[in-house]
């Protein structure tokens, strides 16, 4: 992996106690040592994950034969193509689109949901999926929600349906579940992983017992980590302490936050409204069980079932010569680094993106392009 | 994100709940979390809905980081991610 200087912007370390800082990162050093197999690659599925590792620095302090991988752990990045088409389609026939605001910047086949907004469509940038049922109370129009997130976002659209909708709206879900990609990436040939790091907040909703199954039949340890700077060296501590024993199992290093059960009520709400299908995931690869669709009984507020969506008509045209370029898949795969790619901090910026790894604030690009990826901050231990 | 953001209920009426994130002070919906929450209690606010009653011995942990944070300018991403969660609230319009 390349060493990258720290932009500007990167925040020195910060560390509410350096000291207990400094002690893990030498555990880190040790237990690396102790492993023996350089180098020791481990990833975590979690945008917030990679923002406080970058963002704090925390690759300084980790040692050279310790790789810390971002999977894929942002969900406006692995919103499939024809995902967006589809909203694209529904928002140049006249509907509006209420949408978190990173998925208005995604690519699609040829166009994003903000190339049809300067082309006059209604496209709205929501906070919350309550928001845009507002939005469809105060309007005669056809409101589509285009939903993205995982499984802990999922849950609030579950909610606002159970809640019940206002006629005009529904809901065109690209909600994604991160357990099933798990099995992907342990599966892939490249495969190199030697343990997870699970995010503690959709583990709250989910439970960590969810893992049980998965370090079964993969032999491959998950340990859940809060997001504090300490918090993820902890996670990353207990990670290696089980790689290097041998007898692979889920450790809760955020118990303040998760419990094995998890959230009771989340689930049920989450599972009365989806279902489980699988579904390409961007780049990667088709992810059984990956995506959560609207069940039969809420056909009636399912965009796909509401409407006839036909995006064939966009793939006339073939996407640019440079988003065939792109390497967001392996990015997101794990099997390749930013810095990897011929397009990042060239071509490819926040302001014009290539990929959709580089358009949302939890994207591995963009995350490495705002705080340095690999920042050499000098005196790692 | 996944991160949501941790705030102070103040009051609660039925499943909304008015919370105070430092000082702003914003309508979350209580539909699923899987505790009672009353006002005093800390919850976790995901995309306007709490999704996790904090254990009040565990507040001051969770405040830090995000205290830490907000102390950034508005150009750093994940400053800016917990500024949009706070604004992601049920239903009255971000800022």
């Amino acid at each position: 992996m390349t060493t990258l200087c720290p932009r500007p912007s990167a925040t020195p370390l910060k560390f509410r106690d350096p000291a207990k800082a400094r002690a893990m990162a030498r555990s880190l050093a040790r237990l690396t040592r102790q492993i023996g197999r350089a180098p020791v690659s481990v990833m975590h599925v979690c945008g917030s994950h990679e923002q406080a590792i970058a963002k704090f620095g925390l690759r300084a302090s980790f040692p050279k034969d310790l790789n810390v991988i971002m999977g894929p752990g942002c969900p406006v990045c692995v919103t499939d193509v024809p995902e967006v088409d589809e909203a694209v389609v529904l928002a140049t026939r006249g509907v509006r689109i209420a949408t978190y605001g990173d998925m208005v910047k995604v690519p699609g086949t040829v166009r994003s949901l903000a190339d049809a907004q300067a082309e006059g469509a209604r496209v709205h940038v929501v906070y919350s999926v309550a928001q845009a049922v507002e939005l469809a109370r105060e309007t005669d129009d056809e409101v589509v929600f285009f939903a993205s997130g995982f499984e802990t976002t999922a849950v609030a659209t579950a909610a606002v349906v159970l809640r019940g909708l206002p006629r005009n709206f529904s809901i065109l879900s690209a909600h994604k579940y991160i357990p099933p990609v798990m099995e992907i990436v342990a599966e892939m040939p490249e495969g190199r992983v030697e343990g997870f790091l699970a995010a503690g907040h959709a583990a709250t909703i989910t439970g960590w017992g969810i893992f049980e199954r998965f370090v079964e039949r993969h032999r491959i340890p998950v340990v859940v980590a809060g997001f504090e700077p300490l918090d993820i060296l902890a996670g990353l501590v207990k990670l290696l302490e089980v790689i290097h024993d041998g007898r692979p199992r889920v450790e809760n290093m955020y118990p303040r936050c998760v419990t094995r059960e998890g959230n009771l009520r989340a689930q049920e709400q989450l599972w009365k409204v989806f279902r489980p299908v699988g579904g390409r995931w961007r780049g990667i690869a088709h992810v059984p069980n990956g995506n959560l669709r609207l069940r039969d009984e809420w056909a009636g507020v399912d965009a796909r079932r509401r409407f006839h969506i036909d995006v064939t008509g966009l793939w006339d045209s073939s996407p640019s010569a440079l988003v065939q370029e792109c390497i967001c898949g392996d990015i997101m795969a794990g099997i390749a680094s930013p810095t990897d790619c011929a397009l990042y901090g060239s071509e490819c910026l926040p302001e014009t993106p290539v990929g959709a790894c580089m358009v949302s604030s939890e994207g591995t690009c963009k995350i490495w392009h705002q705080y340095g990826g690999h920042p050499d901050l000098g005196g790692a231990p | 994100m996944c991160l949501g953001v941790p705030g102070k209920v103040l009051e609660v009426d039925g499943l909304v709940a008015i919370v105070d994130f430092w000082g702003l002070r914003r309508p979350i919906l209580l539909d699923s979390v899987d505790q009672p929450v009353s006002p005093g209690d800390y919850i976790l606010n995901h995309v306007g809905f709490a999704i996790r009653r904090i254990p009040p011995e565990e507040i001051g942990e969770t405040l830090l980081l995000y205290e830490q944070l907000l102390r950034e300018s508005g150009e750093d991403m994940m400053a800016a991610d917990v500024r949009s969660e706070i604004r992601a609230t049920g239903g009255e319009g971000g800022p």
